[in-house]
């Protein structure tokens, strides 16, 4: 295949992934790889410099929009951004410690079983617990756009959310999984922060923790010109259209599309654990 | 489709603006600055890989590349001197790559500007986990 082919095709694929990347809070990483290496043969390194690329495409395209309409929970994304960074840098640090194959298999059985329950989450509020005093003291609460007008939001378990955005970092560096999928579970299900926010903020988030691992991937060579070029500008467009649309979305389906991609998450995570592809 | 109404001011945010007898930047003049921030990198970067891009293709388009065999560690792009000696050299791939540098430095830029944001803010307690998240985030890279 020409040069000039594979760019456009890749162009194009990227934008899927920007576009859904965008508008669930994950990244664009999980189409890219796998759309990179299986479809167009690509080198897994090329495809992980490249993922990297989409990563931080989608977040700073999208974020651009979300953080200036005030979907974006600002403070939220600083305070769990510490968490984080420390957690990458300790997943880096445990990654020759620790049985990545059951981590994986583990992994994947509590994202199928997350997602199940974040399916059912738009109905099951009567559980819900007490606001959070520390969203108060940390000003942590807030409130987003909806067709009403703004509405305002307070933040529960605060050290829940902390403790599970450690783990996400540590999580990412481990399994070189892009650590969207536990910063959205960790704000909608742990801190129950409302969906949008929730998307939004990790979209916020993403570009951050990508950044952090992005001088060894250029320092290693994983980054091919010829190759992110079409993936950066496909997963842009893809992320800014994702944006616009993200205002008016339906909840509803915003949850089912990002339940759909956890589910194909986990059952990655479970195929590459069980047959040792860590 | 239309973006949502918003209302005139800032009246329902939760904002810092009065601070001591100055009125001090509220969270939703951070949020516009750190929009504007992200919107230029992004824009900036992508000028610059489209320009090196479309030089990609005119001289190499026609060309068949095995990306499916590694060859980055061979690549000269690997450092920050050397893109830039290529991009001074008029190397496509080159000026794609810095580009790519520029768009991967703009959430270390965001950060960095949100560290000021609430310095400006007065706000101790996010300026102390925002240089936090800088300090860890310059640790990785440069490890």
């Amino acid at each position: 295949m020409s040069l000039a082919l594979l760019a456009l095709l890749v162009a194009a694929g990227s934008f899927g992934a920007g576009l859904l990347g965008a508008v669930t809070g994950l990244g664009g990483g999980i189409v890219v790889v796998p759309m990179l290496t299986i479809l167009f043969h690509v080198d897994i390194r090329y495809a992980i410099g490249a993922s990297l690329v989409s990563v931080i495409a989608t977040s700073s395209g999208a974020a651009a929009a979300y953080v200036r309409e005030g979907f974006t929970n600002v403070r939220v994304g600083i305070f769990l951004e510490v968490a984080t960074t420390a957690g990458a840098l300790l997943g880096a640090a445990l990654a020759n410690v620790v049985p990545t194959s059951a981590l994986a298999v583990l992994f994947g059985i509590v994202l199928l079983y997350s997602a199940y329950r974040s399916l059912r989450g738009d109905s099951a509020t009567a559980d819900l617990p007490p606001p959070d005093p520390l969203g108060e003291t940390l000003r942590l609460n807030g409130s987003y756009p909806d067709s009403v007008g703004r509405v305002p939001y307070v933040v529960h378990r605060v050290p829940m959310g902390f403790a599970l955005m450690l783990l996400a970092g540590t999580l990412s560096a481990l399994l070189g999984i892009g650590s969207g999928v536990v910063k959205v579970l960790a704000m909608d299900r742990a801190m129950r922060l409302p969906f949008k926010v929730s998307t939004t903020t990790s979209n916020f988030m993403i570009g951050v923790t990508a950044a952090a691992s992005a001088g060894v991937y250029l320092h290693r060579g994983y980054v091919e010109p010829a190759i992110a070029f079409p993936v950066m500008l496909g997963v842009l467009a893809g992320a800014v259209l994702g944006a616009r649309m993200l205002a008016g979305a339906e909840v509803k389906w915003l949850r089912r599309i990002f339940t759909a991609v956890v589910c194909v998450l986990a059952l990655e995570m479970l195929y590459k654990g069980l047959t040792g592809g860590v | 489709m239309t973006t949502p109404p918003m209302r005139p001011s800032t009246p329902q945010r939760p904002s810092s603006a009065e601070v001591g007898r100055r009125r001090v930047w509220s969270d939703h003049d951070v949020e516009q600055v750190i929009g504007r921030l992200l919107q230029a990198g992004v824009v900036i970067a992508s000028i610059v890989v489209i320009v090196g891009g479309a030089m990609l293709l005119v001289r190499h388009g026609a060309e068949r590349p095995a990306f499916s065999v590694f060859r980055g560690e061979s690549s000269h792009l690997r450092s920050i001197g050397a893109t830039l000696r290529g991009v001074l050299a008029g190397d496509a791939r080159a000026i794609v790559q810095l580009g790519l540098v520029l768009l991967i430095a703009t959430p270390v830029a965001r950060v960095a500007l949100t560290l000021a944001a609430f310095a400006a803010q007065r706000d101790r307690l996010y300026v102390a986990m925002t240089a936090v998240v800088l300090v860890l985030l310059l640790v990785g890279l440069v490890s």
